[in-house]
C-alpha cells in the first residue's frame, strides 16, 4: 500500500467534509436527498464488488440484504413505539443492527450454496431475494403487503434538517465501505480473494481455505449492504415491499462496478457516482423506465466492450499513450539536432 | 383453512396443469443451462416477448396465439442464435461466463422488461380464444381448457424436443457437445455450431412458451421476474438437461405451489418454488434424476 | 511387492494408498489401487492416457472424493480434508494443464502458497523473507526476470515452470507432478529433472507422471503402471518395463 489506511482516511473525511460543505452552500435540500442515492450505491456497489469483484460470485440478491436492514429498523421503530420509550434509536446503531442481521443472513445463505458452482451460487441469490420479500410481505408487525410508515424527526441539532443528517451517515458509511474495500484488496484476504476468482481449484490446492474466504466475503458484503439499508425507512417514509425489493437495485450494485471496474475499490466509486447521477438527472427528467432501459443498455455495452469498464479503458489508454511516446521517442532521436 | 376433498382434488388438478405448462417454460432453460451450461437468466423475459408477440398478432388478426407462436418460431431461433453468437465471443471464448455472462444475461432480462414497458405500458394484456372461457366438468373436479389446452401442447412440445435430442443427428450432437467437444472436433462438426443451434432451440421455445402464459393468465412485463427462479427451481429439481426429469419436477413444484396457494393464500406462492431450489442446492446438487 | 519396497528402502511410508476406488457414474476411473510411497523416493507412474493417473492424483489430492479406499498421508487419515488441508499438511501437486492465477504477477503467484500453506504451518516470514523466497524460487526456474509479469505474458514452457515453482513453494513433502514436461524440449527436460532431482536431495518426495521414458526411467527409482483404472506393474524401473503385460498395455503402442 503506498498510501496507509489511516492516512487513506484522513484524506477520504477531508473530501466528505468538502462534499458536505459544498452541499450546504447550495441551499436546496434536494441536494442532500439525490446525494443521499448516490452515496447508497456507493455503498452498495462496494458491497457487491467485495463478493461480485474480488472473488467471482454474483450475488443477484442486493435487494434483499438491502431490505433486511430497512426492515430490521422498521421492527425496532415499532418495538419502541409499542413500548413507548423515549428517544428514537441513533442512526449508528440502527446501522449496526441492520448490517448484523444482514452479515448473519449472508453468511447462513453462503454456508448452504458457496459449496456448489459459481451459478448456483448466484441462482440461490435470486430465490433468496423471493424468500425474503414473501416472508415479510406476510409480516404484519412491519406492515405486511400494506407497508410501514415511519416519521421522520423535524431536525437535528447543528446540522438542519433530518434529510442532512441522513447524508452525513451515508457519506460516513461510504467513506468506511471504500476504506474496508481498500484495506482487503491489499491484503491477505484480497489475494486470496483474487485466487478464488482467478481459478477456484488451483487455489485450494495451493492451500487457500476457499470456502472460508467466501463466507467471509459474503458476509461482509451482506452486512454493508444490510447498514445501507438501515436508514431508508427514515429516507423514504413510507416502506414497501415491493419497492424495496425491487431487482432495481440488483441491476445497479451489479452494473455500477462493472462499468467503474470490478478489480478495485475505485471502480465502484466511479461506476456508483457516475451512473447514479446520470439516473437521478434521467428520472427527474425523463422517466424512471427509461433510466432503467439506460443502466440495462450500459451494462450490456460494457460487458461486451469494455469488461474492465472504465478503470480498464484508461489503462488501456495510459498504455497505448506509454507505447506511442516511446515510439516517437526514438523516430526523434534519429532526427538531426534530435537529443538522445 | 377451510379442508374439503373437492378442493384438494382442484387444487391438486390444477397443479398438474399448471406443471405441464412450467414443464414448457423449463424445457429451454434445461437445454441452456442444463446441457450447453449456459445460465441464461435472461429467459424469462424471452417468454414475455413471445406473450406479446402472440398478443400483437391475436388482438391485430385475430390468429390463434398458439398457431402464432409456431409460425415465429424462426423468428425466435435466429435470436438465440444471434445471442449466443455475441455470448461466445465476448465470453466463452474469453472465459469470463461466470461473472460478465451472468451480468449480460441479467443486462438483457433489464432491457427486454423495460422496453415492453416503454412500448406497451404495465396494464395486463390478454388474448382471445375458443378454448379461454369454457371449463369441462368431471364430477368434482374442474378442467379450465385455458390451462388444460397448454398443458396438452406443453407436453407434446417437450415430448418433440425429447424426441430430437435422441433420435436426431443434431439432437445427439448437443447432447454430445456437452460431454465431448474434442470429440465432435475429431468428427468434422463445429462445436460453436451446435451450441448455437441449441440455443436458438432454447429460445424458440420460449415464443411457445409465451403464447402459453397468455393464454393462462393475462400478461404484463414483470411477470416474467416470478419465472426465474421457478425456472431454474425445476431445472435443478429435475437434474439438469433431463427432460423427461423436467417435466416431473414441474409437475412437483405446480402441485405444491397450488395447494399452498389454495390453502395458505397466494401470497405465500413465490416462494415455493424458490424455497424448493434453495432446499434442493443445499442437500441435493443433482437433482430428482441427476446425471 | 510393495512391503519388500518399501522395506528394503528404509523409512515409514508417507503416503499410503489402500484399495482406492473411483466411478463417475458407470464409468470405473480407478479399481483398488494400492500404493505405498517412502519418505524421500523417486516414484514414477506411467500408464496411457485415460488410464486414471491425474485421477489418482486428484483423489490423493483431495480435488476429488473417492468412493472407495483410504489415503493416509504422514500418519493421518486424508479422508473428509478439503484439498486446502491437505496441501498444508505437506502434499503438493502441479497440474498438468498449467492453472496460473491470472490477474496476479509471476511473483504474487508464487507467494500464494507462502501465504496460505506455509505462513498456516506456524512459520510467519517478513515481508523480506517471502521476497527472497519467491524470487528465489522463480530464479530456480529461470523466470525471475519477468517476475513482475502476468502469466499471459509467458509461453507454454515457461507457464509450465510456474506451474511446478507454485508447486514447490508450499514447501512440501510430497511433490506430485503431473506431466510437467509436455512439450519441452530436450534442454529444458533436463532442466525440470535437475530441479527435481534437486529438490528430491533436499528431502521431498517426489511421484513423477509423464510419458516421456527417458526422463521416467532416468528419475525414477521405482515405477508403478496404471492401465485402465488398475495397477499392473510397480516396482524397480529396469524390471517392469521388461514386464511383457506392462509392454503389451502401454509401451508396445
Amino acid at each position: 500500500m503506498i498510501v496507509r489506511t489511516p492516512v487513506f482516511l484522513i484524506i477520504c473525511l477531508a473530501v466528505g467534509a468538502v462534499v458536505f460543505g459544498l452541499s450546504l452552500e447550495v441551499g436546496n435540500d434536494y441536494v442532500f436527498f439525490a446525494g443521499y442515492v448516490i452515496l447508497q450505491y456507493v455503498v452498495l456497489s462496494t458491497a457487491w464488488n467485495i463478493l461480485g469483484g474480488y472473488c467471482g460470485y454474483v450475488n443477484f440478491g442486493t435487494a434483499a440484504f438491502f431490505a433486511l436492514g430497512a426492515y430490521s429498523t422498521v421492527a425496532i421503530y415499532k418495538l419502541i413505539g409499542d413500548n413507548d420509550l423515549p428517544h428514537i434509536m441513533p442512526m449508528p446503531v440502527l446501522m449496526l443492527v441492520g448490517g448484523v442481521v444482514s452479515g448473519i443472513v449472508g453468511f447462513g445463505m453462503g454456508y448452504l450454496t458457496l459449496r456448489l458452482r459459481g451459478a448456483f451460487f448466484s441462482i440461490a441469490t435470486l430465490a433468496l431475494a423471493v424468500v425474503l420479500q414473501t416472508l415479510v410481505v406476510n409480516w404484519d408487525y412491519v406492515g405486511g403487503s400494506r407497508g410501514a410508515y415511519v416519521i421522520r424527526p423535524e431536525e437535528m441539532p447543528f446540522i438542519g434538517s433530518y434529510v442532512r443528517y441522513l447524508f452525513l451517515m451515508m457519506l460516513l458509511l461510504a467513506i468506511a465501505a471504500i476504506a474496508i474495500a481498500r484495506l482487503i484488496e491489499h491484503s491477505k484476504l484480497g489475494y486470496g480473494f483474487a485466487t478464488i476468482r482467478d481459478d477456484e481449484l488451483a487455489a485450494e490446492a495451493l492451500g487457500v481455505p476457499t470456502l472460508r474466504l467466501k463466507l467471509i466475503a459474503t458476509t461482509i458484503s451482506g452486512a454493508l449492504m444490510g447498514m445501507a439499508g438501515a436508514p431508508f425507512p427514515y429516507y423514504i417514509g413510507y416502506l414497501q415491499p415491493d419497492s424495496t425489493f425491487a431487482l432495481d437495485y440488483a441491476v445497479n450494485s451489479i452494473a455500477m462496478p462493472l462499468i467503474g471496474g470490478t478489480t478495485s475499490w475505485v471502480g465502484p466509486l466511479i461506476g456508483a457516482v457516475l451512473l447514479g447521477t446520470l439516473q437521478q438527472v434521467a428520472t427527474v427528467t425523463i422517466s424512471s423506465a427509461v433510466n432503467l432501459l439506460i443502466v440495462g443498455c450500459l451494462l450490456v455495452g460494457f460487458v461486451i466492450i469494455a469488461p474492465n469498464g472504465i478503470i480498464g479503458l484508461v489503462h488501456t489508454f495510459l498504455q497505448r499513450r506509454d507505447e506511442d511516446f516511446v515510439g516517437r521517442r526514438r523516430v526523434d532521436a534519429d532526427a538531426p539536432g534530435a537529443v538522445p | 383453512m377451510i379442508f374439503s376433498f373437492d378442493l384438494l382434488i382442484n387444487a391438486i388438478v390444477s397443479g398438474i396443469l399448471i406443471g405441464g405448462f412450467y414443464a414448457a417454460v423449463t424445457s429451454g432453460v434445461s437445454l441452456a443451462f442444463g446441457i450447453l451450461d449456459i445460465v441464461n437468466i435472461a429467459h424469462p423475459a424471452f417468454i414475455i416477448l413471445g406473450s406479446y408477440v402472440a398478443y400483437i398478432v391475436n388482438a391485430t388478426f385475430g390468429l390463434d396465439p398458439i398457431l402464432t407462436a409456431i409460425v415465429v418460431t424462426p423468428l425466435f431461433y435466429a435470436l438465440g442464435a444471434g445471442i449466443y453468437q455475441v455470448y461466445y465471443v465476448s465470453f466463452e471464448k474469453r472465459g469470463q461466463e461466470s461473472l460478465r455472462g451472468l451480468a449480460f444475461f441479467f443486462g438483457l432480462l433489464f432491457i427486454t422488461e423495460v422496453s415492453l414497458v416503454l412500448y406497451f405500458g404495465v396494464d395486463y394484456r390478454y388474448v382471445s380464444a375458443p378454448y379461454i372461457g369454457p371449463t369441462w366438468h368431471f364430477g368434482d373436479v374442474d378442467l379450465p381448457l385455458r390451462m388444460l389446452v397448454p398443458c396438452v401442447v406443453s407436453l407434446l412440445l417437450i415430448a418433440t424436443l425429447q424426441l430430437i435430442l435422441t433420435r436426431t443427428f443434431i439432437g445427439r450432437a448437443i447432447m454430445a457437445v456437452a460431454q465431448d467437444q474434442l470429440a465432435l472436433r475429431l468428427m468434422a462438426i463445429d462445436p460453436i455450431r451446435i451450441k448455437r443451434i441449441a440455443f436458438g432451440i432454447s429460445i424458440a421455445t420460449a415464443s411457445l412458451a409465451g403464447a402459453f402464459l397468455i393464454i393462462i393468465q393475462p400478461v404484463e412485463p414483470s411477470v416474467g421476474r416470478q419465472y426465474i427462479g421457478r425456472v431454474f427451481a425445476i431445472c435443478v429439481l429435475g437434474g439438469l438437461g433431463s427432460m423427461p426429469g423436467a417435466v416431473i419436477a414441474a409437475m412437483l413444484v405446480g402441485i405444491v405451489e397450488s395447494l399452498t396457494s389454495t390453502f395458505y393464500g397466494p401470497s405465500w406462492a413465490p416462494a415455493v418454488s424458490f424455497g424448493f431450489l434453495l432446499l434442493t442446492l443445499a442437500v441435493r446438487p443433482a437433482g430428482l434424476m441427476g446425471r | 511387492m510393495n512391503g519388500a519396497i518399501a522395506d528394503s528402502l528404509g523409512g515409514s511410508d508417507l503416503l499410503q494408498i489402500d484399495n482406492l476406488g473411483k466411478r463417475f457414474g458407470g464409468f470405473v476411473a480407478l479399481e483398488n489401487i494400492s500404493l505405498s510411497v517412502a519418505a524421500g523416493e523417486r516414484l514414477g507412474l506411467i500408464g496411457p492416457n485415460g488410464s486414471g493417473k491425474s485421477t489418482l492424483v486428484n483423489c490423493i489430492c483431495g480435488t476429488l472424493r473417492n468412493e472407495q479406499g483410504t489415503v493416509h498421508f504422514d500418519g493421518r487419515k486424508l479422508d473428509g480434508l478439503e484439498a486446502h488441508q491437505r496441501t498444508r499438511l505437506g502434499l503438493a501437486r502441479s497440474f498438468q494443464l498449467p492453472r496460473p492465477f491470472v490477474s496476479l504477477s509471476l511473483f504474487d503467484n508464487i507467494r500464494i502458497p507462502l501465504l496460505y500453506t506455509v505462513s498456516a504451518r506456524g512459520r510467519l516470514h517478513t515481508a523480506d523473507e517471502v521476497e527472497d523466497r519467491c524470487m528465489g524460487l522463480l530464479r530456480e526456474v529461470g523466470l525471475e526476470a519477468k517476475a513482475r509479469r502476468r502469466p499471459r505474458d509467458l509461453t507454454q514452457v515457461e507457464m509450465r515452470k510456474l506451474e511446478l515453482a507454485r508447486a514447490m513453494a508450499a514447501e512440501p513433502k510430497l511433490l506430485i507432478a503431473d506431466e510437467a514436461m509436455a512439450g519441452l524440449t530436450h534442454s529444458e527436460v533436463e532442466d525440470i529433472l535437475t530441479l527435481l532431482v534437486r529438490l528430491n536431495e533436499q528431502g521431498v518426495t517426489v511421484i513423477l507422471i509423464e510419458h516421456i521414458m527417458r526422463a521416467v526411467m532416468s528419475f525414477s527409482r521405482r515405477l508403478v503402471v496404471l492401465v485402465s483404472g488398475k495397477k499392473i506393474a510397480d516396482g524397480a524401473p529396469d524390471v517392469v518395463v521388461r514386464d511383457p503385460e506392462v509392454e503389451r498395455a502401454y509401451l508396445g503402442q
